[in-house]
């Protein structure tokens, strides 16, 4: 199986958007390395800005280079794409319905070494209550590949969260579409709902709950804001239970984004698999999976104790 | 010149009744920093800058961005008498469902961007500044900010970033009258030595009385002749200008007149224009 960087992916991208669109412009803030859009200021110098450990002064910045008529990628790490830059983002990004793009890397838990300060799990809380803003997380670096262009192709603001590790290529994906989830494994029991690098472990959870009997559905439900409200109530009516799993806190995010759902649409029991109100730490990036318990054993384990409650 | 100042104060004049108008009859909003930055929009919209209110999306247009957003009554009242929507508007000024919201939105024609949370503006016009800058075109961006609003670290990031990409079709003018809400700029959070700091930052600095048309005229015509850097005008106001019992009055920063101080402003307002057209 193919292991990718999105944010690779990401760089390449840029290049072949600029390319094309001499008004694609490309912001960053002292992390071009990390985020990969350093390539496309390599290749169009006059069209990259990085503004320095300056978040705030990016993002608001893209805004005016926006109402210009300028398509603007925004990248920094998730943690300040979201949190330091927030104002920004919502007030004069959002509020404008502005072309900006923001393509924030190092999402979620799997940064790793470098602890709770740099780990986002709270980015998708924070910008689904913005009017304007669409959010994906994209489940492998193909994904996020489409999932860009869509971004770039679509008028108003986006938010889309790329991992900074590697992640597996999934083996039967569909081709991305704004706002439409897909369901990649048909099952009758449960349906477990993921997003981002949960999709794959879900899967894997999946095949562990088949050895034991029970059948699963898995959805990618990559576009978060909007949601795809259809496929979430259709899998809430075809199936028993709901379980969500996703690389974030379980506070405002995917979970959330289901409940809030069937409370009004299709009531039924969902369980949540993410962090639970608490900060992440150092660690490799598969040693607090495990600890945070994001990974298929676990998937599999509290979908198993969940059905037999 | 005469001519022209004698112009741009009457327009100045117009504005200022307008403020006090829709103020009064909003019954909320900012009246002491509207007034004082009034001569310094009336400037920029009646005599300094490319613009055509007919086609707010111009792409040759001179871009003006209120960071300070809120004073859009002043803004307001140049966009309605220059013709951007009907002055019949400014009566409906903070109301539900409203063209003209209490800090400005791009829902009102000839506003580029919305502006409220204070100390983002600058990074705006930037952003702006760098557009036309790739676009080859020569369109100025000019961004007013107040004076309390440069306590915001976010205006420092985009003065650094303004020096550093040698924008030189970018003007800041701030609006320095001394009060915040809480008080007095120098007690509550001192900005001094407000002009050292631009300076340091790499900005060219001109200062001037922000009432004095010719002197304004003069700081705007100068900063378009600077190159490879941007320019400030540091303009120094009077918060509550043209209004006996607002003028340096904290109170007023964030107080509508009541009916019978707009009658009292409305009249002083009358004699200064009566005064200054028969000079």
């Amino acid at each position: 199986m193919d292991k990718l960087y999105a944010r690779d992916i990401y760089g390449k991208v840029l290049i072949e958007l600029g390319k094309k669109d001499p008004d694609l412009v490309v912001v960053d803030s002292d992390l071009s390395g990390s985020t990969r859009t350093a390539r496309f200021g390599k290749e169009f110098p006059e069209r990259f800005f990085n503004f320095g450990v300056a978040e705030q002064n990016m993002m608001a910045t893209a805004a005016g280079l926006a109402r210009c008529g300028k398509v603007v990628f925004a990248s920094t790490f998730a943690m300040f794409a979201t949190a330091r830059a927030f104002d920004q983002v919502r007030n004069t990004i959002s509020y404008s319905n502005l072309d900006v793009k923001i393509v924030a890397t190092h999402g979620g838990i799997t940064v790793g070494e470098d602890g709770a300060s740099h780990q986002a799990i709270e980015d998708i809380n924070l910008f689904r209550a913005i009017p304007n803003m669409k959010i994906i997380i994209p489940a492998d670096a193909p994904e996020a590949k489409e999932a860009i262009l869509a971004a770039y192709k679509t008028k108003g603001p986006f938010y889309i969260r790329l991992g900074r590790s590697k992640v597996p290529s999934l083996e039967k994906r569909k081709k991305f579409s704004l706002g439409k989830g897909y369901l990649l494994r048909k099952g009758e029991d449960v349906a477990i709902i993921s997003c981002g690098i949960m999709v794959k472990a879900s899967l894997d959870a999946a095949e562990i709950l088949k050895e034991q009997g029970i059948s699963a559905s898995v959805a990618n439900i990559h576009t978060i804001k909007p949601p795809d409200k259809d496929l979430i109530i259709e899998l809430a009516k075809t199936h028993k239970k709901i379980v969500v799993c996703e690389e974030h806190q379980t506070i405002g995010g995917l979970y959330s984004t289901v409940a809030e759902i069937l409370i009004n649409e299709y009531p039924l029991e969902v369980e949540k698999i993410g962090i639970e109100n608490r900060f992440g730490q150092s660690g490799s990036p598969n040693e607090l999976l495990k600890y945070y318990g994001l990974t298929a054993d676990n998937i599999a384990k509290k979908t198993k104790k969940f059905l037999q409650k | 010149m005469k001519k022209r100042i004698k112009r741009i104060k009457s327009k100045a004049n117009f504005m200022r009744r307008a403020i006090i108008e829709m103020l009064a009859e909003a019954g909320s909003g900012h009246p002491g920093g509207s007034l004082s930055a009034a001569d310094i929009i009336a400037c920029l919209y009646f005599d300094i800058m490319r613009h055509n209110p007919k086609d707010p999306e111009w792409n040759k247009r001179d871009r003006f961005h209120l960071s300070k957003g809120h004073c859009c009554p002043a803004l307001y009242a140049a966009l309605g008498l220059s013709g951007y929507f009907p002055p019949a508007e400014f009566k409906n000024l903070r109301k539900v469902g409203a063209l003209l919201q209490g800090h400005p939105d791009r829902r009102t024609p000839g506003v580029e961007v919305a502006s409220g949370s204070l100390g983002q503006g600058l990074s705006v016009a930037l952003g702006m500044a760098l557009a036309g800058r790739l676009d080859k075109k020569d369109y100025r961006v000019y961004c007013l900010t107040g004076d309390g609003e440069i306590q915001e670290g976010n205006i420092w990031e985009a003065a650094m970033a303004a020096a550093h990409f040698k924008v030189d079709n970018l003007c800041a003018i701030v609006d320095f009258n001394g009060f915040q809400i809480d008080g007095r700029t120098e007690e509550i959070m001192n900005l001094e030595p407000l002009v050292n700091k631009w300076e340091s930052f790499g900005w060219h600095v001109i200062q001037c009385d922000g009432h004095n048309i010719e002197e304004l005229l003069y700081a705007f015509g100068q900063a378009q002749s600077i190159k490879m850097k941007p320019t400030v005008i540091i303009a120094r106001t009077v918060k509550g200008k043209g209004v006996s019992f607002m003028e340096h009055v904290v109170d007023f920063h964030g107080r509508a007149p009541v009916e019978k101080e707009k009658e009292i402003a409305l009249d002083e307002l009358r004699d200064i224009e009566r005064d200054e057209r028969n000079l």
